[in-house]
């Protein structure tokens, strides 16, 4: 389950019924706005659902191994020093140095000037480089500087990038806007894996979700993340099973298996295992891997290694025995 | 424009395995449920031994015996009545509603109390899924006394006239497929009415009926305003037909429902029957289609497909049939059968042997008919009573297992074009309890839903149950309504006093 897979690309052959769906904003516009709808009440009643499954004992600890090595361990603050993320991927690749058995997590999730300093922190060890790219967390710039912004990033050796998507004009109605804006972003990312931040938080309906999903997986996104953690709500599970239905429809309609990333509010193993298991029963069992899914999260990864440590102990031990980084 | 480009620019070389991730066993502990090894019946406020043979309760589950429970003689029916006679004409008559709500409020919270217990016995006794027992049928017990407790004392208020009367005495009998949930449906709107009754639970499902009677007692209701009588069909026939009630109120098999309301003409007994059914889930082309999968799942394999208003017709319009029929296998194949003690468990055992048989012998004549059977790749335990989710596809209208009520986890899909031709479809049945409509299309939904006769239609969900909303049927399903204020009419004397 390693995150930095060779590179090799898939040649790609859309069905029929997908290949001119993006060929102009009208036969776009027709093709989001004619997905089947998604109904709230229903949605929240199946996520409710999932959320009552009970996993205790080996499935417990096996979901525990699992979500931490699928922690993108994230600082995103004005704040960040050199220092503070030297201390992050040290937590990334040992987050439990008393006990090496405990995987590494998938990637630190960064800020571009903070990416070269992590390269050097992390080489060799298999943690992922996520750069937040394109003017993060409100893209609110001119098209060029969201590139340079991703070029900057790329160059100093960021092998994932965390964009976002223009709401304003997916709200607007214009998303071929947005849909070239993703394609010109994937270009400039070249072979990092391109991670599509739709916010759902400011998309508001499920409909949004399901749309920009398909609109993000039509234009390229190796992943599709719901937020950037700057506006609430973030993460929710609603949200992330509308995601999970995208890419096992994507599947089922191209089979190509596309990755999934909640972030943002995901704070305790418990809800972790949630978000496990919906991925599970509703994107699919071959989904359960740090290549096809991942968290956004700072706090969980302790919450984690604290529920970890009384899977293996047997009591609980505090949180004065896991690092504060 | 620029071309879409879709090549992921990383993939991995090689797949990794497929990664295994099964939840282990969650079981619910069954000392919960404090199962005794016999239980009595209650008869004017005391648990009393009836004079009929004791009969084994088995666990469906594992067909092994739980308990043995004393049944009933047609003597001990007569004393069931005349404590009820007895209980209205001096107690519960005369006292106020407002002190008629206070004992319902206590039933409620009693229930509410012991809720893991009741769900434990429940899913014992029945065989029901306990995170059903549990996030169901235990609570929405609860919510139909928290209901009516509050109609108790405005009764006037409600609709029927100034003063609305209470019938009197009101022989009750329920099916095993909601044993708890179908008693509050039964004795709450009765005893908030001002009615006494006696009520006659399933042959196969007593014990939690019985651990309700415990409720009941711990709450101090005066003595024979509820009375409890186990037993098989011949008590429940000498129920119904006893002399001494003012009104039956039935609920199960519709052959059984013709009977009681033949034998029941021109006694001038009120009467309410909620009968099978064989209910339509219209899936149009423009419906959610997730949720109308979920809506699918949820209609016909909620509770092992044991609902009287279980979506049992699928009709889902030609042009996204073959997909919802891919998606809808995709996640039936995600549903948990096995014990239903198991927190994780979705589909639970079949309550009998003999509705085994029932379910079996339909899905034959499906297979005889010509329809095209899938069966849920899911294992099955070896011992107890179970049956895999079934679907059946090319289901024409003139098959038995589109015209039968299967009463098990067994969905037949037809296929429509028009909105025209799915009513027609969807009527075309002598029952008539509930349907379902899932579209986005708001005034699509408003003419079918006024069009279908069923007395329950839901809109984009389905199985939903709320102490407020009305349930009950049309033509073979049964008429009069449980629920609501038009349930709280089932047992009240408003012949001359209703204000329309």
């Amino acid at each position: 389950m390693s995150t930095a897979a060779p590179h090799r690309s898939i040649p790609s052959v859309l069905p029929p019924h997908l290949q001119d769906v993006a060929a102009d904003e009208s036969s776009l516009r027709r093709f989001l706005d004619g997905l089947p709808g998604v109904d709230p009440v229903g949605v929240e009643q199946r996520s409710a659902g999932l959320a009552t499954r009970s996993i205790k004992k080996a499935a417990k600890r096996q979901a525990i191994d699992l979500a931490i090595s699928m922690v993108d361990l994230t600082t995103l603050e004005g704040s960040d020093t050199p220092g503070k993320v030297r201390a992050l991927c040290a937590k990334a690749r040992r987050p439990d140095p008393d006990r090496p058995d405990t995987p590494h997590v998938a990637a630190v999730c960064i800020y571009p000037d903070m990416v070269a300093g992590a390269v050097h922190a992390l080489a060799g060890t298999g943690v992922g480089i996520a750069s937040v790219a394109t003017a993060f967390p409100s893209g609110r710039t001119h098209l060029a500087v969201r590139l340079a912004d991703t070029e900057v990033a790329v160059t100093a050796g960021a092998t994932e990038i965390d964009m976002v998507i223009d709401r304003g004009a997916f709200l607007a109605g214009r998303y071929g806007k947005v849909f070239d804006d993703i394609v010109a972003v994937k270009q400039a990312a070249g072979g990092a894996r391109l991670k599509v931040i739709l916010e759902t938080g400011e998309l508001a309906t499920y409909d949004n979700v399901r749309r920009a999903s398909w609109l993000a997986l039509l234009a390229g996104a190796d992943f599709i993340k719901t937020s950037t953690g700057k506006i609430s709500p973030a993460a929710t599970l609603p949200v992330t099973q509308v995601m999970l239905q995208a890419v096992r429809d994507w599947f089922d309609q191209t089979g190509e298996q596309r990755a999934v990333k909640p972030a943002g509010g995901i704070r305790t193993t418990k809800d972790a295992i949630r978000y496990l298991v919906a991925v599970k029963e509703v994107a699919g069992p071959q989904w359960l891997d740090p290549y096809y899914f991942r968290f956004g999260a700072s706090s969980l990864l302790n919450d984690l290694l604290m529920q970890r440590r009384t899977q293996t102990d047997g009591h609980y031990s505090g949180p004065d025995y896991v690092t504060v980084d | 424009m620029t071309k879409s480009v879709t090549t992921p620019a990383a993939a991995r070389n090689s797949p990794s395995p497929p990664p295994q991730w099964e939840y282990s066993p969650a079981p619910e502990s069954a000392a919960i449920g404090r199962i005794r090894d016999r239980y009595q019946m209650y008869i004017g406020g005391r648990f009393v031994d009836g004079r009929g043979e004791d009969v084994k309760t088995i666990n469906p589950a594992t067909e092994e015996a739980l308990a043995a429970v004393s049944t009933a003689s047609i003597a001990d029916v007569d004393d069931a009545v005349t404590a009820a006679r007895t209980a209205y004409q001096q107690t519960w008559s005369r006292i106020s509603g407002a002190e008629r709500g206070k004992y319902l409020f206590r039933i409620a919270r009693g229930i509410a109390e012991r809720a893991r217990e009741l769900a434990v016995v429940e899913t014992l006794d029945n065989g029901k899924p306990i995170k059903e027992s549990r996030d169901v049928d235990v609570p929405t017990a609860s919510a139909h006394f928290f209901y009516h407790a509050g109609w108790a004392d405005k009764l006037q208020h409600a609709g029927f006239g100034p003063a609305p009367r209470p019938l009197g005495v009101a022989g009750q009998v329920i099916p095993w497929n909601f044993p708890l949930l179908m008693a509050a449906w039964k004795i709450a709107p009765a005893l908030a009415a001002g009615n006494t009754v006696v009520i006659k639970p399933a042959e196969t499902t007593p014990l939690s009926i019985l651990v309700l009677a415990e409720i009941i007692a711990e709450a101090q209701l005066p003595p024979g305003v509820v009375n409890i009588v186990t037993g098989a069909g011949d008590i429940g026939a000498a129920l119904v037909n006893h002399r001494g009630l003012d009104k039956v109120a039935f609920t199960g098999s519709t052959e059984v429902g013709k009977q009681i309301q033949a034998s029941l003409a021109g006694t001038g007994r009120r009467i309410t029957l909620e009968l099978g059914g064989k209910a339509a889930n219209i899936i149009f082309d423009d419906a959610p289609l997730d949720q109308a999968i979920e809506g699918i799942v949820n209609g016909i394999f909620f509770n092992q497909g044991h609902v009287c208003c279980a979506g049992s017709r699928l009709l889902v319009q030609e042009s996204v049939a073959d997909e919802v029929i891919d998606k809808l296998r995709a996640r039936i194949g995600t549903l948990r059968l096995g014990d239903p003690m198991d927190k994780n468990t979705d589909v639970g055992a079949i309550n009998s042997a003999a509705q085994l048989a029932t379910i079996r012998s339909l899905t034959d004549s499906g297979d005889a008919e010509g329809a095209a059977r899938w069966t849920s790749p899911c294992p099955v335990p070896d011992r107890g009573f179970f049956f895999p989710p079934t679907v059946f596809t090319g289901v024409a209208q003139s098959m038995r297992i589109a015209r039968e009520e299967i009463f098990g986890p067994v969905l037949s899909v037809l296929t429509f074009r028009t909105p025209d031709e799915a009513l027609a479809k969807a009527n075309n049945t002598p029952y008539g309890l509930s349907a379902g409509v899932w579209t986005e299309k708001g005034s699509r939904m408003l003419g079918i839903a006024s069009a279908l006769r069923a007395g329950v239609v839901w809109a984009n969900t389905f199985n939903r149950f709320d102490p407020a909303a009305a349930f009950g049927g049309y033509q073979e399903s049964g008429f009069g309504r449980e629920g609501g204020r038009s349930g709280l009419a089932a047992y009240l004397d408003t012949v001359d006093q209703e204000d329309s």
